[in-house]
């Protein structure tokens, strides 16, 4: 505990700049994660606003709210935005936080490159939500960019690809500064397989970004170069071929999507043992499916192009690698379940979500093995199904992981208890609400109605109703969640070092909030 | 935390409720008409059925620990956290489940790759925002038209009462022949788009500049209607495909009558992805 | 080097990295102004490369202050070894992606839209590399390997071995080896950049081959063109170590600095040696 009394009297700086200076200048991971988490939330509510006015416009058949120009411009934006504003930084936020928290180290290992990775986003969100209002508006090709859609596209088109080239620099130099604080900064003791799951899994998920990142960066850069420079990567006419652009992209988009949930199982896994008051089932098994799931994630890509008439032996091959995949999630599954098996349980907050995580992700997995399936993904690809799929592991998987992380570690962060009973009635409207608006998306995408469209036959009307008024409640009830954090970091109950009876691990030894510095001499792990 | 199971037990229903309504469009795969649309509506109710066993199994012993193993009930925490027996179970046993899924999408994946003797082959090319068919092989060889939707504006924008075929009716539909072989190999002259008739289990992605295949054969007379699949700019929601499936006689009328149309009226100029569009894409 | 510090150097606040970030969004909404011919594009992208260039020199500045007055410890050290390394694999990761459309293009579109079915569409074209694609009229000569290229891979390769001979002479303390070295390497990579200069020059004009030749110009001045941009990187990084060399920088123990753009170099040259086969030999 030495190293905590120590970093207390240092707890004010010399050269602090106050004010709004400190948070542009500031090279502390605890301020640089705020801004990430605040970010992230600013973003997710810009997305969900997208998504409301997407769901209002599909209230009914015909036309009613938007043009569908703009319908195509808000379901793109309502993707991009949510994947790389709102999903990645937050689960960075919590890296920020949590990691030298979790291994003894004082700060990240490049504090003020980590600064920079943070204050690159707002410069790309500004392109990005700023391209709705150049002539022609935002980039209406869908969040994939798909050539030579994009090819057609405006202004706005070639300012999403700038915002991209910039949020993957920050990404990448995010994902190495991560990588480089877990390797090189633990603390005397913490050997790998000691390390918290949420290190391993983000140690993983900061290789995929590492290594995936840039081949966006090549993608959007080829479709800036054929918009304006007369290249032909995506042109029959001249050699290239549109259906090149998509394996690019997917080489990129598929590890992408388990960037978005590794993290997420890392968060599960710190929440589960705590709340179950039992050590994690199965670590070191937890840790190989992890780097299964990341591994087998490059060989997958084209199960997204089922129906851009690979040969049967590509369709083969994509479709086994897909499948395998069940495998090692299917172990998180497991273990999940056997550490809460005969565990002391109960159900603050966190555990909800963590445990409502749990049981809807693993529906939009088994609707992703459905889709995996070569066959019947000719049917469903591109439907309301994929929609459905995507949004229980996206929703109910990222989102609902980083809530239960939220509740799990806001007391760390701000010093406070939460508001219980309010965190209690956002999970049961999360969940219940967030069923109302998906669920029905998969009988839609059974039933033959198509993804990125502003109407349909009135057949689908009745599904479509449900899944708008669930759209509004869901949205709302994330107020709910705004007012417990502001809450909470207003006062409160004060909350002790360790205020989950059955936590584990260094952030609980430190004092709540944690002070500005901690572990500037490394606490030494048994 | 009584309520865990509420959410729970209504998603349980819903699900439930998927196989059992199998011939229900609304809650399932349209009717198939093709063998392989029957195909694959037969391996999506199996694979439904498989997940959901695994489902109840996973999550019925999850909430048995979360109802028995809570605090509040006096449960005291184990201390096991570790067994090597479970863990290699608990892999091979989805591999085999897994490798029992795999077998029959593999016969159906080689069987829908095979456009091998078509009786009848079109090119449906993708336009923004209409179809355009070619009849290149077989009977009816020669015919080419257009294909755009006919849902009126008015119905859109609310103005009119919406009929049953809202946004799923064109112009000149296709016509192929029931029981017929039918090859329908896709191009398109822009962007990408998708030809896709979801009670024949085919969807193809039309790629412009380069010419891929499907194929089907209709086992019922009727009309089956279909939606572009691949967003190609703002009427991606207003390009449907309507195939009318009529018997050999009907086909042969349907064929001559074109042919006499063909012969008289100067058809616009012929669905092909002509290099310079093409490049202008 | 003075005394290694125990604790694990964490730096002040810092400006540095608003300016950058002030500098890619002129340089992101002046670009895009730019292509789209509105408003004053041009002089925002100016702005913002002052700013990067004004930023990337305070930055390493302040870095390189920071490294002399002993600020970083052995575990600093590790760090930056450490990040330099997934830096070059992601670059390895963006030359992937180019060289994967390359390979691409050549194994299944070309072929497949003068062979495949889709031939159909595309009467008379012929399978064959180099191609523009079956639409492309304009004639062009595509690039020998044997001229210029294999001029500039022998430039490349001495510049590895001069740059590793630099490196032995830090290792000895022979100052005068590591400086004559690193000029020399310079100076490889300033030939190597004007050749490739030149090379771009005659295909323009003498072979008539450029960016809008179909896909093996759009592949060949894409690749060689990151790469060449890559060379300048690495040869302005190196013109830095020469003078922080000439300036008594750099110690046999403590030279990470000079290593990380060694590595750099050395991929760079990598990169080349992929290229020259791919691109311009098979
Ligand atoms: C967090 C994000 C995330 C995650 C985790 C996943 C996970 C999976 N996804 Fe998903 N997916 C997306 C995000 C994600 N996906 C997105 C965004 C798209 C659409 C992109 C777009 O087009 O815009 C998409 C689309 C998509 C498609 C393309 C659909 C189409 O466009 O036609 C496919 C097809 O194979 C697929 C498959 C899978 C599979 C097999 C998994 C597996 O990882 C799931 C594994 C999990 C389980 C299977 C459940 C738990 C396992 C057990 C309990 C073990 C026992 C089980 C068995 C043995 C069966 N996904
Ligand atoms: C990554 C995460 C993510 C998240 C969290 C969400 C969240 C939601 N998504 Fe989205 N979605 C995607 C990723 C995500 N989505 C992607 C990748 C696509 C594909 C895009 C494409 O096709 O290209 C997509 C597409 C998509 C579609 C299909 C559009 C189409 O095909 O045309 C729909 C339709 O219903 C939809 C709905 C929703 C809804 C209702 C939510 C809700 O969960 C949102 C709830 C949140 C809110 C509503 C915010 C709360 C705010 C308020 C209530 C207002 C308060 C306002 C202020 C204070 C200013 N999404
Ligand atoms: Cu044509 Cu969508
Ligand atoms: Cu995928």
């Amino acid at each position: 505990m030495s190293a905590v009394s120590h970093s207390l009297e240092h707890g004010h700086h010399a050269h602090q700049p106050s004010g709004l200076m400190r948070w542009i200048t500031t090279t502390n991971h605890k301020d640089i994660g705020s801004m990430y988490l605040i970010f992230s939330f600013i973003m997710f509510l810009s997305g969900g606003v997208m998504a409301l006015t997407i769901r209002a416009e599909l209230f009914a058949p015909g036309l009613q709210v938007v043009q569908p120009e703009f319908f195509n411009q808000l379901t793109t934006m309502h993707g991009l935005v949510m994947v790389f504003g709102a999903i990645m930084p937050a689960f960075v936020g919590f890296a920020n936080w949590q990691i030298p928290l979790m291994i003894g180290a004082s700060d990240m290992a490049f504090a003020r490159m980590n600064n920079w990775s943070f204050w690159l986003l707002p410069p790309a969100a500004l392109l990005l939500l700023g391209s709705f209002f150049v002539p022609g508006g935002a980039t209406a090709a869908g969040w994939t960019l798909y050539a030579p859609l994009s090819v057609q596209m405006g202004m706005g088109m070639d300012l999403t690809i700038f915002a991209v080239h910039i949020m993957g620099i920050s990404s990448i130099m995010g994902a190495i500064n991560i990588v480089v604080t877990i390797l090189n900064m633990r603390a005397p003791g913490m050997t790998l397989m000691k390390m918290p799951l949420f290190c391993w899994t983000w140690l993983i998920t900061a290789y995929l970004l590492i290594a995936v990142m840039p081949v966006l960066a090549g993608a959007v850069t080829m479709i800036l170069t054929d918009r304006h420079f007369g290249t032909s990567f995506f042109n029959a006419a001249g050699g290239g071929d549109p259906v090149l652009y998509q394996h690019v992209f997917w080489f990129f988009g598929h590890p992408e999507v388990y960037i978005m949930i590794l993290p997420a199982f890392g968060i599960v896994s710190q929440v589960i043992p705590t709340f179950a008051r039992k050590p994690l089932f199965g670590y070191a098994s937890m840790v190989y499916a992890t780097a299964s799931i990341a591994i087998l994630s490059f060989t997958v890509w084209a199960h997204h192009m089922f129906t851009t008439g690979l040969p049967a032996a590509g369709q083969l091959f994509f479709m086994y690698a897909t499948m395998l995949i069940a495998v090692p999630t299917g172990v998180k599954v497991f273990n999940w379940v056997a550490t809460m098996w005969r565990g002391s349980m109960t159900f603050e907050t966190p555990m909800l979500f963590s445990v409502g995580f749990l049981f809807v992700f693993t529906m939009g997995g088994f609707t992703g093995l459905i889709c995996a399936i070569a066959p019947i993904d000719i049917q469903l690809q591109d439907t309301y199904y994929v929609v459905a799929h995507f949004h229980y592991v996206l929703v109910a998987g990222s989102l609902f992981a980083l809530f239960s992380g939220a509740y799990y570690w806001l007391p760390k962060w701000t010093g406070h208890m939460y508001d219980e009973k309010l965190g209690k009635i956002h999970f049961w409207c999360s969940i219940v609400f967030f069923n109302i608006t998906f669920f029905p998306m998969h009988f839609l995408g059974l039933a033959g109605m198509p993804r990125r469209i502003p109407d349909y036959n009135p057949m689908f009307a009745d599904f479509n109703l449900m899944a708008s008024i669930g759209a509004f409640g869901f949205g709302f009830s994330q107020l709910i969640f705004l007012a417990v954090v502001v809450k909470c970091i207003r006062g409160g109950e004060r909350a002790a070092a360790k205020p989950w009876e059955g936590a584990e691990g260094l952030e609980w030894t430190v004092p709540s909030p944690a002070p500005y510095h901690t572990f500037e001499e490394p606490p030494v792990v048994k | 935390m009584r309520h865990t199971t509420r959410p729970a037990i209504s998603v349980a229903a819903l699900l439930a409720a998927l196989p059992a309504s199998a011939s229900d469009a609304r809650y399932n795969l349209q009717t198939p008409v093709t063998g392989i649309a029957e195909q694959i509506h037969g391996m999506h109710s199996w694979m439904l059925v498989i997940c959901l066993v695994i489902f109840v199994g996973v999550f019925g012993v999850m909430f048995w620990s979360v109802f028995k193993h809570r605090k509040s009930k006096g449960a005291v925490a184990a201390h096991f956290h570790e067994n090597t027996t479970v863990e290699i179970a608990w892999t091979v046993i989805p591999v085999l489940i897994l490798l029992g899924m795999a077998y029959p999408a593999t016969k159906t994946v080689i069987a829908m790759k095979d456009t091998s003797n078509p009786d009848i082959t079109i090119k449906a090319t993708g336009y923004q925002w209409m179809w355009g068919y070619d009849y290149l092989k077989g009977e009816g060889e020669g015919v080419r038209f257009f294909s755009s939707m006919s849902t009126p504006r008015e119905q859109i924008e609310g103005g009119a009462a919406k009929g049953a075929h809202y946004l799923l009716e064109v112009d000149n539909p296709v016509v192929v022949p029931v029981g017929k072989k039918i090859r329908i190999l896709t191009t398109a002259n822009d962007v990408i788009h998708a030809w896709w008739v979801p009670a024949f289990g085919v969807k193809q992605d039309a790629i412009p500049g380069f010419i891929r295949d499907t194929w089907f054969r209709a086992d019922k007379e009727g009309v089956y209607r279909g939606n572009c699949a691949e967003l190609c700019g703002k009427e991606h929601g207003f390009m449907p495909i309507e195939v009318r499936v009529v018997s050999a006689e009907q086909y042969a009328a349907w064929v001559a009558e074109q042919k006499k149309r063909m012969a008289t009226q100067a058809q616009p100029a012929a669905p092909q992805a002509s290099a310079s569009t093409a490049s202008a894409g | 080097m003075s005394a290694v510090l125990e604790k694990y150097f964490v730096p002040e606040p810092s400006r540095f990295p608003i300016y950058g970030s002030a500098a890619l969004l002129l340089i992101g909404a002046g670009g895009a102004m730019w292509l789209n011919r509105v408003g004053s594009g041009p002089w925002l992208v100016a702005i913002g490369f002052a700013t990067l260039i004004y930023m990337l020199f305070g930055w390493f500045g302040q870095v390189v202050r920071e490294s002399e007055t002993g600020k970083y410890s052995q575990q600093v050290d590790k760090s930056f070894r450490w990040s330099m390394g997934w830096f070059i694999f992601s670059e390895v990761m963006f030359f992937a992606a180019f060289f994967g459309v390359l390979f691409y293009v050549r194994v299944l579109s070309v072929p497949e839209l003068a062979d495949g079915a889709s031939a159909m569409l595309w009467d008379g074209f012929e399978k064959k590399w180099p191609s523009a694609g079956p639409y492309v009229e304009e004639a062009f000569t595509p690039m020998g390997a044997w001229g210029i290229p294999a001029i500039n891979t022998l430039i490349l390769l001495s510049s590895g071995a001069t740059l590793t001979w630099a490196h032995w002479g830090l290792l000895k303390g022979a100052r005068g080896q590591l400086i004559k070295g690193l000029v020399l390497t310079v100076l490889l990579g300033v030939i190597f950049l004007g050749l490739q200069v030149y090379e771009y020059v005659h295909a323009y004009d003498a072979l008539n081959l450029r960016l809008t030749s179909g896909i093996y110009g759009s592949t060949f001045f894409m690749l060689t063109g990151f790469h060449g941009m890559h060379v300048t990187i690495g040869a302005t990084m190196l013109a830095v170590i020469l003078a922080r060399s000439i300036k008594g920088h750099f110690t046999a123990e403590r030279h990470f600095a000079f290593e990380a753009v060694a590595w750099y170099w050395h991929f760079v040259d990598v990169v080349w040696l992929f290229l020259f086969i791919v691109v311009y030999w098979l």
